[in-house]
């Protein structure tokens, strides 16, 4: 099957293009998910881009949340279809209370635009479950906001469930634990920082996002809502295993 | 050319049916009262520029000036002019690719703050922003009109700052005080819907034209377009969406508030234009409508309310003041004697290094993906795909701007010509031809005669260079009134070259080494030091001697030679020698690669920092030596092998043994470092 990706536009979104052509590139067919329409239009993954939704106003994400596409969202993540929140797309889901914690302003009070480190921390999510667990990956960061938080218990509870997906080599904004990626419980919505559609050609200077593009858009085809099948096999062997290979599985 | 100068940009054909619309603009006088404002406006004014056009703004860049670093009040200007860009840059969702930063009393108080923007259309979609058609209506769209930039343009454009004026006693910081409401402030959400707004207006034909709305405001705008269109207006004051109750006819009228777009419409398409408008959430009122009353533009008070005002709109546009001001030569600056040669050269390169990533760092470079080469090289790399299909070209656009008030100091034609040759030289450093420039002149105080002599000068030093290396000129900002404290700015034209690469097949080799890569340094080898930054540290900060002469047919031959090595995938860095001599362009190669160089057989310490045109250093790996050295004598472009790639030391004869460590960690630490209070001199 095809791998139909939504793409989620607020007012203020501005990479909403960029996902949808880097996905495209890898075989999706993206399609626009307006924000004001209380549907996903039965796509089969969901990606929220980054930008500045509703200008960032009162703080990123909060305004958004309160969007009607987004109910349809929260409850496509519910059935258990992958979700992918990248730098403002991960701010609106914590918001909408999709994944824990929040992400606060970087320490040192700048907006940060570079390609830094990070390390896959846990092939056991619907971003990474084509790489091998310790890889490192060369990805652009973009964001002023990037900075997670979350309550100590919460942090104990992503620790203890594998959730923490992906972890900066070298803290760039104070996250806590050097968090750059999280999942949710059924580890199919996730949430990060960096920028993986930036990192998707070798004219652009890095193509080390293309796997994890790859592996989101694999779930994509492989999960079919409603979700009570996709929870069955919500964990299939090739995300429980840490060695990571990828998945000869091919779209149903 | 599409477009010339006179528009809101210019614009130019760059083949596959797409246009490219160009422009740079200084936001200098509201930046120093109110940095942070003062320069997102700024920003938000080009972008409007450039949408004006129907081009989708694709690339930002900006050319900041600011005083030394150990002034507090300038660390407070800079850091304010990078925090407003990158909040109104990043957020409206348009890249900054480039730009410059130079720090030097001559801006104590007078900051420069230019922003140049780079947008791409169908060149079928070309607007223009011009009323016709009789009856059809004039839609204001955007934020609702408040009491903000009241007078704007002329309370800050048109004078200095602390220029004594009728009252001497006048302290500057009450009067940049009082000044203050003067600025505009921005709304960058606002923009980026205007933006989406106004593009979905032109995808669907539904606009006649187009015009933003900036200094002078609702006056500007509706006599403009009229005036451009042969046509009449009437506009209802009472028509316009206002922030605040109880404003003045004349306040709506000339109000600078910020995120406004004036829409000719018919009136069969107004359900349709109110329809895209509300999709994005944009407010549209119709507040004019096209007249044939002989170009009048008449103000009226409700529908078939008072006339409040009736003038010929082009009396607005057209019939501006004609200047014919008197010119002086600035007096020569003789150096007393060259600077003497330095003690310890490796100490003075050190002095010299600045890397500008703590302000680009702030700036969303990567946006649409199509950026090539990010700020911090020689020039920005843009991929080249069609505006509206995405098709992709297999070409990219370069873009870089270059100013460097040191020489036109010295000598505004000559140094203003030198700027010209670098652009061009920064063009070919990534594999670029030139394909069009524009320029923001910075100057003083007009009503002073060496600075209409500055003026005059660089203009013509400008048509020279453009003339001889084939770079037409498609757009233009002056900035007068550059003054503080009773002193001129040191003049300070600033040009964007817009250049092409006809196939990008690889990214350009960029500002770094390889190991064992064989230096060459492509031109004419010279050891004069008037005009450098080195000699001006040497001087107490002032520019003095004569500037190295500039042949423009040789300068022409380097680049074209550069150009094909780079895209020819023959060299593995590249980077022209500008500011900062020889010196600053080897440190900045070691910098950026952590790879070591020595170097060998230089003519002292004069070929070292000085600053003659012309002059490129390429790294080309061992097994493309003897092609390299061919094709240079085949250009009749004189090549001298520098030396060798590798290791950890920067070593240049005897006059330079720096480890690489120390380049990089002087170089990257300059901003930060200086910012911190740490003094570090920015000559």
């Amino acid at each position: 099957m095809s791998g139909r990706v939504g793409v989620v536009v607020f007012p203020g979104s501005n990479c909403e293009r960029d996902a949808a052509k880097a996905l495209a590139t890898l075989g999706a067919e993206p399609e626009v998910l307006w924000h004001a329409d209380a549907t996903v239009k039965g796509c089969d993954a969901v990606v929220v881009p980054g930008g500045f939704a509703h200008g960032d106003y009162l703080r990123p994400g909060a305004i958004a949340r309160f969007s009607p596409v987004m109910s349809a969202v929260a409850a496509f993540a519910d059935a258990g279809g992958p979700v992918l929140g990248i730098c403002n797309g991960f701010q609106v889901l914590t918001e909408a209370g999709l994944l824990p914690g929040a992400l606060q302003k970087n320490r040192g009070l700048k907006f940060l635009c570079t390609t830094v480190p990070v390390r896959v921390e846990s092939v056991r999510s619907v971003l990474t479950s084509q790489v091998p667990r310790g890889t490192i990956l060369a990805l652009p960061i973009n964001h002023f906001e990037g900075n997670y938080t979350c309550a100590p218990s919460t942090l104990r509870e992503l620790q203890a469930d594998d959730r923490i997906i992906l972890r900066y080599v070298d803290n760039p904004n104070g996250s806590i634990d050097d968090i750059a990626g999280i999942c949710s419980p059924g580890r199919n919505v996730v949430g990060l920082m960096p920028h993986p559609e930036r990192a998707s050609e070798p004219l652009l200077g890095s193509v080390d996002g293309v796997v994890l593009l790859a592996s989101f858009l694999d779930a994509a085809r492989g999960s079919s809502p409603p979700g009570d099948q996709l929870r069955e096999r919500e964990m299939p062997a090739r995300l429980s295993t840490e060695a990571g290979t990828p998945s000869s599985r091919q779209a149903s | 050319m599409l477009v010339g100068p006179g528009e809101n940009a210019g614009v130019i054909d760059v083949g596959d049916g797409i246009a490219a619309a160009i422009r740079i603009e200084s936001h200098n006088h509201p930046s120093a009262i109110e940095p942070a404002q003062g320069a997102a406006t700024g920003a938000g004014g080009i972008l409007r520029d450039i949408f004006t056009m129907g081009a989708r703004p694709i690339a930002l860049m900006d050319a900041l000036r600011v005083g030394p670093l150990d002034d507090a009040r300038s660390r407070w200007i800079l850091d304010g002019v990078v925090s407003g860009i990158s909040s109104y840059g990043n957020s409206v969702g348009v890249p900054n690719v480039g730009g410059e930063l130079v720090c030097h009393p001559t801006y104590i108080g007078n900051p420069l703050v230019n922003v140049a923007c780079l947008g791409l259309l169908p060149v079928e979609r070309l607007v223009l922003g011009r009323a016709s058609g009789v009856g059809n209506l004039a839609v204001l769209l955007g934020s609702a009109t408040g009491r903000d930039g009241i007078g704007g343009v002329s309370v800050l454009a048109s004078a200095g700052f602390g220029s004594g004026g009728d009252d001497p006693s006048a302290a500057d910081g009450d009067e940049e005080t009082a000044k203050r409401p003067s600025v505009q402030i921005g709304d960058p959400y606002e923009e980026k819907r205007l933006i989406e707004a106004c593009l979905g207006l032109l995808d669907a034909g539904l606009v006649v034209g187009i015009q933003d709305l900036g200094g002078a405001g609702l006056t500007c705008a509706t006599s403009e377009t009229a005036s451009r269109g042969g046509v009449g207006m009437d506009v209802d004051v009472s028509a316009v969406p206002r922030r605040e109750p109880g404003m003045a006819p004349f306040e709506v009228m000339t109000s600078e508030s910020q995120e406004r777009m004036l829409a000719i419409v018919t009136p069969d398409d107004l359900d349709a234009v109110l329809a895209v408008c509300d999709r994005w959430e944009v407010r549209a009122a119709v507040v004019g409508r096209v007249t044939g009353e002989g170009g009048r533009l008449r103000i009226l008070d409700g529908p078939d309310g008072a006339v409040l005002a009736d003038v010929p709109a082009a009396s607005l546009h057209e019939d501006a003041p004609r200047y014919d001001r008197p010119l002086a030569p600035s007096p020569a600056r003789a150096a007393d004697a060259p600077p003497p040669a330095p003690a310890d050269a490796g100490a003075d390169l050190l002095d010299l290094l600045v890397d500008p990533s703590w302000v680009y760092r702030q700036y969303d470079s990567q946006l649409f993906l199509n950026t090539i080469e990010g700020p911090g090289g020689d020039a920005a790399v843009l991929r080249l795909e069609h505006p509206t299909t995405g098709a992709d070209t297999g070409r990219a656009l370069a873009l870089t701007t270059d100013g460097n008030h040191r020489w036109c100091a010295l000598d505004p034609h000559r140094g203003t010509a030198m700027i010209v040759a670098e652009g061009v030289a920064n063009l070919a450093c990534v594999g670029a031809r030139p394909l069009a420039l524009v320029d923001c002149l910075n100057f003083g105080n007009p009503e002073h005669p060496e600075v209409m002599w500055q003026l005059s000068q660089s203009i013509d030093g400008m048509a020279d260079a453009c003339l001889a290396l084939g770079v037409p000129v498609v757009g233009g900002n002056v900035s007068l009134y550059n003054e503080s404290q009773g002193h001129d700015i040191d003049p300070t034209p600033v040009v964007t070259v817009l250049g092409m690469i006809d196939r990008l097949e690889r990214r350009p080799p960029g500002v770094t080494l390889v190991v064992d890569g064989l230096l060459f340094l492509l031109g004419a080898r010279s050891g004069e030091v008037g005009g450098s930054r080195w000699a001006a540290v040497r001087q107490g900060g002032r520019s003095a001697g004569t500037l190295p002469a500039l042949d423009l047919e040789a300068h022409g031959a380097v680049c074209r030679l550069v150009r094909d090595l780079v895209t020819d995938g023959l060299v593995a860095g590249a980077h022209d020698v500008g500011d900062g001599g020889l010196a600053v362009c080897l440190a900045e190669l070691v910098a950026s690669s952590g790879i070591g160089a020595l170097v060998e057989g230089l003519d002292g310490h004069g070929e070292l920092f000085g600053e003659s045109a012309s002059r490129v250093v390429v790294c080309a790996p061992p097994g493309e030596r003897a092609e390299v050295a061919r094709r240079a004598a085949a250009a009749g472009v004189p090549v001298a092998a520098l030396g060798v790639a590798g290791g950890d030391r920067l070593v240049v004869d005897d006059l330079v043994d720096l480890a690489v460590e120390e380049v990089a960690r002087r170089w990257r630490q300059a901003v930060p470092g200086a910012l911190l209070g740490v003094p570090a001199p920015l000559g």
